[in-house]
């Protein structure tokens, strides 16, 4: 038993993945021992906890909002897989 | 004169005494990496001719009095820590031409004191394993026996310090990834409380949950590294603005320490060998004068089905950054999307996928309550266990790992299995705790073995005191690995 093939495709759609068919028929049995494990949580009767936010109970950290020199353009772009003008050149996005 | 296998203090003291420079220690440390890396596979990267320009440059610091504690030291970094000019991989195909441009904050800290840097190293891929066979670049192997795996993330982390390939070594923990390893191999690892050390410049696996730390061959060690890095940053807005502890003076003192021993972390699948060797530990402790009592954190066994769901839903929306465009692989596709598609499809190993697909069904509509929502309050269970504990006890003390090293390839097809090897680990990065392994000696197989202390939120000093007073008593002697 796994979780059905739709859903696995439907998840890997939404991260941006391509799938092997292989590599479908694996995650679908793998995923779903995982959340078989994972469905022991129902055991909890959870009703009076509140969802942890943050570990420590941190409020917003604030700091002061100072000019400093950036990076500049050339640095910037050094790791892009392509540049052009000084713009991360991607493939076309607007239909003409 | 021995160089390599030395502990910082020792080093230090040679190089201010004159006897050494820093040239000599990197040129000994990286004789024996030229030597010993092509087979264990520690660092991705070695920077030889970068670190012994900041040798010198040490050394030139040494003789005009100008040294701090770290000034001429040898120390590797986990490849996901950013640095200026030297490629970044995370252990991963999708960064393998990654050059950062600027230095991450723990860097930044190191290089002002002066530590000379060997290399970067291996890694299990974007921090996701426990075995280090993820790894784009090949796993790792145990310095203590070649077959068998040295533990992970922070796999080359823990190697290198075994075998002598750095002085010290900085990691990151998640679910167990600076402590599992150090086990593994026999060193100190020290995972601080969340918030003490600034991440910016990590690369992000679980923002919740990430924390860096040192890789040590003794305890003392650790408070050196860790005072060096540790402090608030503005530019990690989840770094505390808390004073750092005085931690290179360490009093190996606990007569009165509260020590608890949580029943939960006693349980089948704890190696016998294992469970002695930490139940001594603790009474090491005990005959120092430390108060031993049972202690109950009764939700352990959810913590690994609750870090489960967080992790990977937060690493698929940290991992989303990785898209071909700005840097790093791309695959080109027929439209933007499908560049996306292919990108990633060819960039990522089958954990990171694998990790990515759980974390996106967790988040996916319709399932965010069942799953992620009831994690966090599972999760602040777990942290609400410990806080109890440590009402009752200073520090804590259990078994970093439920067995010694495993042999490479045992669990690479159970993910499942693979993920149990951090049950005694998770819950301090679930409840952002501080919690140090400790070795406390070899199998008789001659695999070492490490327990774990844990205290309470920016107990560090605490935490290292007790751990730093096991250790004196015990007298544990550091054998080198053979590496034969």
């Amino acid at each position: 038993m796994g979780i059905p093939r739709e859903d696995v495709l439907h998840v890997a759609r939404l991260a941006r993945l391509d799938l092997t068919d292989e590599e479908i028929k694996g995650f679908a049995g793998q995923l779903s021992a995982i959340l078989d494990y994972v469905a022991k949580l129902d055991e909890l009767d959870l009703s009076d906890t509140e969802p942890m936010a943050h570990v420590h109970e941190a409020v917003n950290a604030f700091r002061e909002d100072r000019v400093r020199p950036p990076l500049g353009q050339e640095t910037v772009l050094a790791n892009a897989p392509e540049a052009e003008d000084g713009c991360f050149r991607v493939p076309k996005v607007i239909e003409a | 004169m021995d160089l390599v296998g030395r502990t910082i203090r020792e080093l230090r003291a040679f190089l201010d005494r004159g006897e050494v420079t820093s040239e000599d220690l990197v040129r000994a440390y990286l004789d024996r990496i030229e030597g010993w890396n092509p087979r264990i596979n520690a660092y991705i990267t070695v920077t030889a001719e970068l670190a012994l320009e900041m040798a010198r440059a040490a050394d030139r610091r040494i003789r005009s009095g100008q040294a701090g504690p770290l000034t001429g030291i040898p120390v590797g970094l986990k490849d996901l820590l950013i640095t200026e000019g030297v490629r970044t991989t995370c252990g991963s195909r999708i960064l393998e031409g990654f050059v950062p441009p600027y230095d991450g904050t723990v860097v930044a800290r190191l290089r002002q004191a002066g530590a000379v840097f060997l290399g970067k190293l291996n890694m299990d891929e974007f921090a996701m394993g426990s075995s280090n066979e993820t790894s784009a670049f090949g796993p790792v192997r145990n310095p203590w026996d070649p077959e068998r795996v040295p533990g992970g993330s922070s796999g080359g982390s823990a190697a290198a310090v075994a075998a002598g390939l750095a002085a010290a070594a900085l990691g990151s923990d998640t679910g167990g990834s600076i402590r599992q390893p150090a086990a593994l191999c026999g060193v100190v690892g020290l995972k601080p409380t969340y918030g003490r050390v600034s991440r910016y410049g990590l690369v992000a696996f679980a923002s919740s949950l990430d924390q860096i730390g040192p890789l040590t061959a003794d305890v003392a060690d650790a408070g050196w590294v860790l005072e060096a890095i540790a402090g608030h940053d503005p530019l990690d807005s989840t770094s505390i603005d808390r004073p750092v502890p005085a931690l290179r003076d360490l009093q190996p003192e606990v007569r009165g320490l509260r020590v608890g021993v949580p029943r939960e972390y006693f349980i089948e699948g704890l190696d016998p060998e294992v469970e002695a060797a930490v139940r001594r530990a603790v009474g090491v402790l005990e005959d120092l004068g430390a108060e031993v009592r049972e202690v109950s954190l009764p939700h352990t066994g959810y913590a690994v089905a609750t870090y489960y769901l967080i992790a990977p839903a937060e690493a698929s929306s940290n991992l989303a950054r990785y898209d071909g465009v700005k840097y790093g692989l791309r695959v080109a596709g027929e439209d933007l999307i499908d560049t996306y598609r292919k990108t990633r499809a060819a960039g990522f190993g089958p954990e990171v996928k694998r990790r990515i697909m759980l974390g996106t069904y967790a988040l996916s509509a319709g399932y965010y309550d069942a799953y992620y929502l009831k994690a966090q309050k599972v999760r602040a269970r777990v942290a609400e266990d410990f806080r109890r504990a440590f009402q009752q006890v200073d520090v804590i003390a259990c078994p970093t790992t439920p067995t010694p090293a495993f042999r490479l390839g045992e669990k690479v097809d159970d993910p499942l299995q693979m993920y149990l090897n951090d049950i005694f680990t998770i819950p301090a990065n679930l409840a952002g705790l501080p919690g140090i392994n400790v070795p406390c000696g070899f199998t008789a197989q001659g695999l070492p073995m490490g327990f774990q202390l844990l205290a309470g939120p920016f107990e560090e000093e605490i935490l290292l005191r007790a751990a730093y007073a096991y250790e004196q008593a015990a007298g544990i002697k550091r054998p080198k690995p053979a590496l034969g």
